[in-house]
């Protein structure tokens, strides 16, 4: 018995390192099978790969498990990762992925003009954010002004813009974060230093753990985060709700977007119809807080002009 | 070439019966192509790993035009500001500063730990204690960063006031963590020492104290120093766990209870949100390389002791 152990650890060895190189050969076929369309005329079949941003991750992976249990797409296949915008928009313009989720325009993270201009764009979504504080801070309301201060470390105690006598915590997104461009470019209109002693988390979760803890914290979150152990900020008097965001007059969102690299194909093209149809964004969109597009009354483009 | 030798030595030492010696012969084989194959494979991701992190990392320098000084010695890191910097100064002290902070708490502790298990109580000290801390390696970073998110960070709030978050919230989660590789390693390192000295030391009427303090620890300095290097190494290279406790914040840091950086908190928390050959990207991969060469001097630092422990 154990002297067969070396066949089989060789053969597993075998099996481990083709299939490694196996995996890679699927990856080929796959983006060659994405890009080039006109097949699957009866039946729609194929792979697809979504990567990218974390913040669209839930929404994309609770939409394809429902697209694979239709019985017209079951033959395609949906997989989704995350890894961050930069990292989706990097894979879908290399081939490597045939969706690149991202929450920012591919205008405002890829250098090369020519690679954002093979990209399509498909916006799926739309996430609002609100700044928020501590309890103990005693602010509900912020002008625009006041945050552009207090974010560039102007004013570093709350009792300078209406609040208690307590020094101001900056919790942050890192420099590189999309919900962090957001923020700066809506709500403060330019972008921010990082200020020292200001604390920086990627994770949505440790910033409403680290602002809800720490006295006289203040961060921002996406709606779906918001709760009662936080104080969430009116902005310009303006309440951060759905109808808000819906009608224009709260300007702190986003849209979500899916870029393929040139016109998707049919399988593709199913899924991303499916995510716009009413089954996803009323139930799902919904469900996970983000805004449906059809609901959008304003629309935005990649230089921030709003259009009715 | 290897079938003829492996055969050869066969027929003249032992002289097998023949069924016997095919036997041998097949396994002798697939032991030999199997062993080579692993090492081929593991030499070859080792020496990938290696030219990809410094490719990539050494473009920084040669394709966008950052001098080395300005990257390892500029204290601003701004990269997406306009004009941008690309100063890891921040990151390097941080990273230096609480790595050695969390083995300057965790040494004393892992030495007494495995003292106790090796010449106090030996019995049942290594019984209970061993698998104490094997278990506390088993325990995964992100659960250490948040209990010290959710403990730490609240407990140094309440005493010294502030955030809580900082380095030193950092190096305490760090303290636990390299804990049992320290332990472990010095365990090891003070049970593999002859029984001879230790007898000979009770025979001319030392105490215990005397033995440990006079014959045992400077005898097993190097290994035990060993132990230490190989925790910071751990210590270096972790990123989840601080990251989550230490704020990030991109400056050097004035006070232990001032929210910092190191290297791989900026890695993690940059990398997926950056695209594949950017600068911004590829200062990040410099810092990566940065992580390489201190873990080389680590391992360099740890062949050097082990060398004078032989002597």
């Amino acid at each position: 018995m154990f002297k067969k152990l070396p066949f089989i650890l060789m053969t597993l060895t075998f099996v481990l390192v083709l299939a490694a190189c196996g995996s890679k050969n699927d990856a080929g076929t796959e983006g060659a099978a994405s890009n080039g369309s006109g097949e699957a005329a009866t039946e729609l079949s194929g792979n697809i790969l979504a990567v990218g941003s974390t913040a669209l991750l839930p929404l994309v992976e609770q939409a394809g498990q429902k697209f694979m249990a239709v019985d017209e797409y079951k033959n395609v296949t949906v997989q989704v990762q995350g890894g961050g915008s930069g990292t989706g928009l990097t894979q879908v313009s290399d081939g490597q992925a045939t969706i690149g989720n991202s929450d920012v325009f591919a205008e405002e993270k890829l250098e090369d003009e020519a690679k954002v201009k093979e990209l399509v764009d498909h916006q799926v979504a739309v996430v609002a954010m609100a700044p928020v504080s501590n309890k103990d801070a005693g602010v509900e309301d912020l002008t625009k002004q006041q945050l552009i201060d207090i974010f560039s470390g102007k004013v570093t105690n709350w009792k300078d813009v209406g609040g208690a006598d307590k020094a101001i915590v900056i919790v942050n997104r890192p420099s590189s974060s999309g919900t962090r461009a957001t923020f700066e470019k809506y709500a403060l209109g330019a972008k921010m230093g990082d200020i020292q002693g200001s604390i920086q988390e990627d994770s949505s979760g440790n910033v409403k753990k680290l602002v809800s803890e720490t006295p006289g914290a203040i961060g921002y979150l996406a709606l779906s985060y918001l709760d009662d152990s936080l104080q969430v900020l009116k902005y310009e008097g303006v309440e951060a709700t759905v109808e808000n965001v819906e009608a224009g007059t709260y300007p702190v969102w986003a849209y979500e977007h899916m870029y393929t690299k040139g016109e998707p194909d049919a399988a593709t093209k199913a899924f991303l119809d499916y995510i716009l149809s009413d089954e996803i964004q009323q139930n799902d969109v919904t469900e996970l807080g983000y805004i449906p597009m059809s609901g959008m009354k304003v629309k935005r483009d990649a230089a921030g002009n709003v259009v009715e | 070439m290897e079938q003829t030798e492996g055969g050869t030595v066969m027929n003249n030492k032992l002289k097998p019966r023949r069924p016997l010696k095919e036997k041998h012969y097949w396994e002798e084989w697939t032991g030999r192509i199997y062993t080579s194959i692993c090492v081929v494979f593991l030499i070859v991701v080792m020496f990938s790993i290696v030219y990809f992190v410094a490719s990539k990392g050494l473009s920084t320098f040669f394709q966008n035009g950052i001098s080395i000084s300005e990257f390892l010695g500029g204290k601003t890191w701004d990269p997406t500001g306009e004009p941008a910097f690309y100063g890891a100064l921040p990151f390097i002290t941080g990273s230096f500063i609480t790595t050695l902070l969390a083995a300057l708490i965790a040494s004393p502790l892992g030495l007494c730990a495995a003292l106790f298990m090796t010449e106090i109580v030996p019995g049942k000290g290594k019984k209970i204690l061993q698998p104490a801390i094997e278990l506390l390696s088993g325990i995964p970073s992100v659960v250490y960063g948040f209990i010290g998110l959710s403990v730490i960070v609240p407990l140094l709030r309440s005493i010294f006031g502030g955030t809580g978050v900082g380095i030193a919230a950092g190096c305490l989660v760090l303290a636990v963590m390299i804990l049992p590789t320290v332990t472990s390693i010095m365990a090891d390192a003070l049970s593999a020492l002859p029984k001879g000295l230790r007898e000979s030391s009770y025979a001319l009427g030392a105490t215990r104290w005397q033995t440990i303090y006079r014959v045992i620890i400077p005898t097993t300095l190097p290994a035990l120093l060993t132990g230490v290097v190989l925790g910071m190494a751990r210590a270096f290279g972790e990123a989840l766990a601080v990251q989550m406790v230490i704020g990030n914040a991109p400056h050097v840091p004035t006070s232990l209870l001032e929210s910092a950086s190191t290297l791989t908190s900026v890695i993690t928390l940059s990398m997926g949100n950056t695209t594949m050959g950017s600068v911004h990207n590829n200062a990040l991969w410099s810092m990566a390389l940065v992580l390489l060469v201190m873990t080389f001097v680590f391992v360099i630092l740890v062949r050097l002791l082990e060398r004078r422990n032989r002597v």
